[in-house]
């Protein structure tokens, strides 16, 4: 396995509930890339995040998925997780009850754990967060609420980017992060991940505008429909489906 | 998915229970059985004055008159109420004047069931009476309450010590004709604790009884009685744990609470007795009595409780609140798990004017449990502007327990104000999943949403119990998920 290669995905299929969602789909990341996964609705964009992430409703029924080097299919999600891969949620689920401080201080000391390092202390933690905060301009009062409970559609997406930048993990998803913000909020998102980038990370970002490419630049543009990914190129693509729609590709697909 | 959901609940409510061990202590036990001659054996034991004997005596009278109440959402297997023995005691020839003469096996349990005796080792602010049995073994800082004109000993040294005080109020709010229970209490109770709180003193540390079920084939009775004199305030704790045993173990208790003028008064309970294994087999059945009399004006009492433990439950601390502008309160979070069953709740007795009331009820039920919320608000004809809130929220884990409600509501006077919600909730697949991808296993994650929930409950045990509640929460639900 050639030690540049960060994700490498092939020929993989999935569904929920005995329905084939993902076709056979691959896919190679490397360090240090951005790349955009468009498509129209119901394409299969959220399912390959999922699945990715290990999300137990999806069924994997062929193909591999290999991140770093690991099986990633073999991992439990919370493994995924702490070898570095991160999903921005498209809609953050809320926890009554629970902090964020709280919720991200089990999350990172899990992290720590399965590296057989010890808890972070109270006061290193609060300083961590202090720090990642400020990427997304995270008001203070947020981290102490509950998780994502009452939050604004713009304060959860923010709220993913400070998890991500927690975490800082190796390979980000970004599942339509820009749906539901304005445009203050949008610059806001994309700076903290823009500002997260760096040559040892990479990011997808699952968008169905080009809008947010406007603000993260994607090296690579896919589109994918009915389960595949049906065509690759540079960041051109993106402003072509933005002019022309995605008919012209539905088109060219539907009468192969 | 269902029932992989339901798997990772199992696996995660099926914690072990640390607490079960047994300790090797010489016990002086009385034959099994009740009569008027046990009665009077374990009054005489007690060396007690004819007023209280002739209490035990009308109470057990009385119960001879009763039967086992049963309209409770429980299915109680029949009690063989000969063949339990209602006295035991660690063997000791003489009480205690220093920790040194305590056996130290005695010592060692407490210990490690983390509640050390020893003063120095005490945290700071926390006086402790601990009860193993039917006696009270050792209370702490008692020289230092003493000062401040507060009595905090055990029951049985009251009734020696301050025999005026317990007659003038003992059995004041419970009487013994309250209920099965109560009467049976009345007749056998062995030991427990006494407090007074003279007026407008704010006793400056958490009180706290420990109670421990330790010998086989008894009953613990323990009776408590709390007096807080006009202006006075008192934080009091009670816990409690039993050895793990096949059979079970029948625990009936009286707590008794009375707020004079501008008094307040904490009662905080983490109960945590045996609850048998997981095919329902041993356990203790933990049936209770507690209720608060609010009777000085401006007045205050509240009840908090995280009851864990018992195979079954049957409580229902109360307030009647009979001074003008008195207040009760009531929160609760009740966990069953396995095949455990709770029937829990308050009865909010609306007597005096602008009296208020707040219930908040959080049941957790996973496995094959059954939890149940039961409470009265009851507003009285002469009791205008009486304002009663009531929340009652259940969450299930897993698709094989069942919660239920059961909210009384009676109102006499057409000034009053009583609201009731409630919620049901399952912990759902997004959250737990939410919880795995960012690295949070999902027993931990259980954990997490379960102490969310039950938070503006937990928010109000002392710092010194929330914790330990908080932990035990968590452990609780151990294998309830996986």
């Amino acid at each position: 396995m050639n030690k540049d290669i960060l994700l490498h995905v092939e020929n993989l299929h999935a569904g929920i509930e005995g329905k084939e969602i993902l076709k056979g789909i691959n896919l190679t990341i490397r360090p240090g890339e951005v790349h955009a996964i468009m498509g129209p609705n119901g394409s299969g964009k959220s399912t390959l995040s999922s699945v990715l992430a290990g999300n137990p409703a999806f069924t994997v029924t062929e193909g591999t998925a290999t991140f770093h080097g690991l099986d990633l299919l073999s991992l439990s999600p919370e493994d995924r997780s702490h070898e570095g891969l991160f999903l921005s949620f498209q809609y953050p689920v809320e926890i009554p009850g629970v902090s964020m401080v709280n919720f991200m201080r089990a999350a990172i000391n899990a992290k720590r754990k399965y590296f057989h390092e010890e808890p972070l202390s109270a006061g290193d933690f609060l300083k961590l967060m202090r720090q990642k905060r400020a990427v997304v301009e995270l008001d203070n009062k947020l981290a102490s609420r509950s998780v994502n409970e009452g939050f604004s559609g713009g304060e959860k997406k923010r709220n993913e980017i400070f998890q991500m930048a927690m975490l800082e993990p190796r390979l980000s998803i970004l599942d339509e992060t820009d749906s539901g913000l304005d445009i203050d909020a949008l610059r806001i998102v994309s700076e903290g991940v823009n500002r997260l980038k760096s040559k040892d990370n990479a990011t997808i970002v699952i968008t169905h505008y080009q809008r947010l490419l406007d603000y993260i630049k994607p090296d690579f543009v896919h589109v994918l429909y009915k389960g595949r990914i049906v065509r690759s190129a540079g960041p051109e693509l993106a402003l072509e489906l933005e002019e022309r729609g995605y008919d012209w590709i539905k088109q060219e697909i539907d009468e192969k | 998915m269902q029932q992989s959901d339901d798997q990772i609940i199992n696996n995660a409510t099926d914690g072990e229970y640390k607490y079960g061990f047994v300790s090797d202590i010489e016990t002086d036990i009385i034959p099994k059985g009740i009569s008027e001659e046990v009665v009077r054996l374990i009054s005489r034991k007690k060396g007690e004055p004819e007023w209280l004997l002739e209490f035990r005596l009308k109470a057990f009278r009385y119960w001879q008159t009763l039967t086992q109440p049963d309209w409770a959402q429980l299915d109680i297997p029949p009690i063989d109420y000969q063949a339990i023995s209602y006295y035991a005691a660690p063997k000791q020839t003489k009480a205690p004047e220093s920790l040194d003469e305590v056996d130290p096996e005695l010592l060692k349990t407490f210990d490690r069931l983390g509640i050390p005796l020893h003063e120095q080792k005490m945290l700071s602010g926390m006086a402790v009476d601990a009860v193993m049995d039917s006696v009270s073994v050792k209370t702490t800082h008692r020289e230092k309450l003493a000062e401040l004109g507060i009595i905090f000993c055990s029951f049985s040294e009251a009734v020696k010590d301050y025999p005026e005080l317990v007659r003038k109020y003992l059995g004041k709010v419970v009487p013994y004709t309250d209920n099965f229970f109560a009467a049976l209490n009345s007749a056998v109770f062995s030991d427990g604790s006494f407090v007074y709180i003279p007026k407008g003193v704010r006793c400056p540390m958490e009180l706290s009884t420990y109670f421990r079920i330790n010998a086989a084939g008894t009953g613990q009775f323990e009776r408590t009685l709390i007096v807080a004199d006009d202006d006075a305030y008192v934080s009091y704790l009670e816990g409690c744990t039993a050895p793990q045993r096949d059979e079970n173990q029948l625990h009936a208790a009286i707590v008794e609470i009375i707020c004079e003028e501008r008094a307040e008064v904490k009662y905080s309970t983490v109960q945590n007795w045996y609850s048998g294994d997981s095919e329902g087999r041993g356990g203790v059945y933990n049936f209770v009595t507690k209720r608060g009399l609010c009777r000085g004006d401006n007045s205050r009492l509240s009840w908090t409780q995280v009851e864990t433990g018992s195979a079954i439950t049957w409580k229902y601390p109360g307030c009647v609140l009979k001074g003008d502008n008195s207040v009760g309160e009531f929160y609760s979070v009740a966990v069953t798990k396995n095949r455990q069953q709770a029937d829990t709740g308050t009865k909010m007795i609306h007597l005096g004017r602008n009296t208020r009331s707040t219930i908040v009820s959080k049941g957790i039920s996973a496995g094959y449990s059954q939890n149940s919320y039961r409470g009265l608000v009851k507003v009285a004809p002469d009791a205008t502007g009486a304002r009663n809130h009531t929340q009652c929220d259940s969450l299930l884990l897993g698709s094989n327990c069942g919660a239920h409600t059961f909210p009384y509501v009676d109102v006499l006077n057409p000034t009053a104000v009583v609201e009731h919600e409630a919620t049901t909730s399952k912990i759902s697949e997004e959250q737990l999943f939410y919880c795995n991808q960012r690295g949070i296993p999902t027993e931990e994650a259980v954990g997490l949403i379960v102490n969310g929930y039950a938070k503006e409950v937990m928010n109000k045990l002392p710092m010194e119990f929330a914790v330990e509640a908080q932990r035990l929460l968590q452990i609780t639900l151990e294998g309830s998920v996986g």
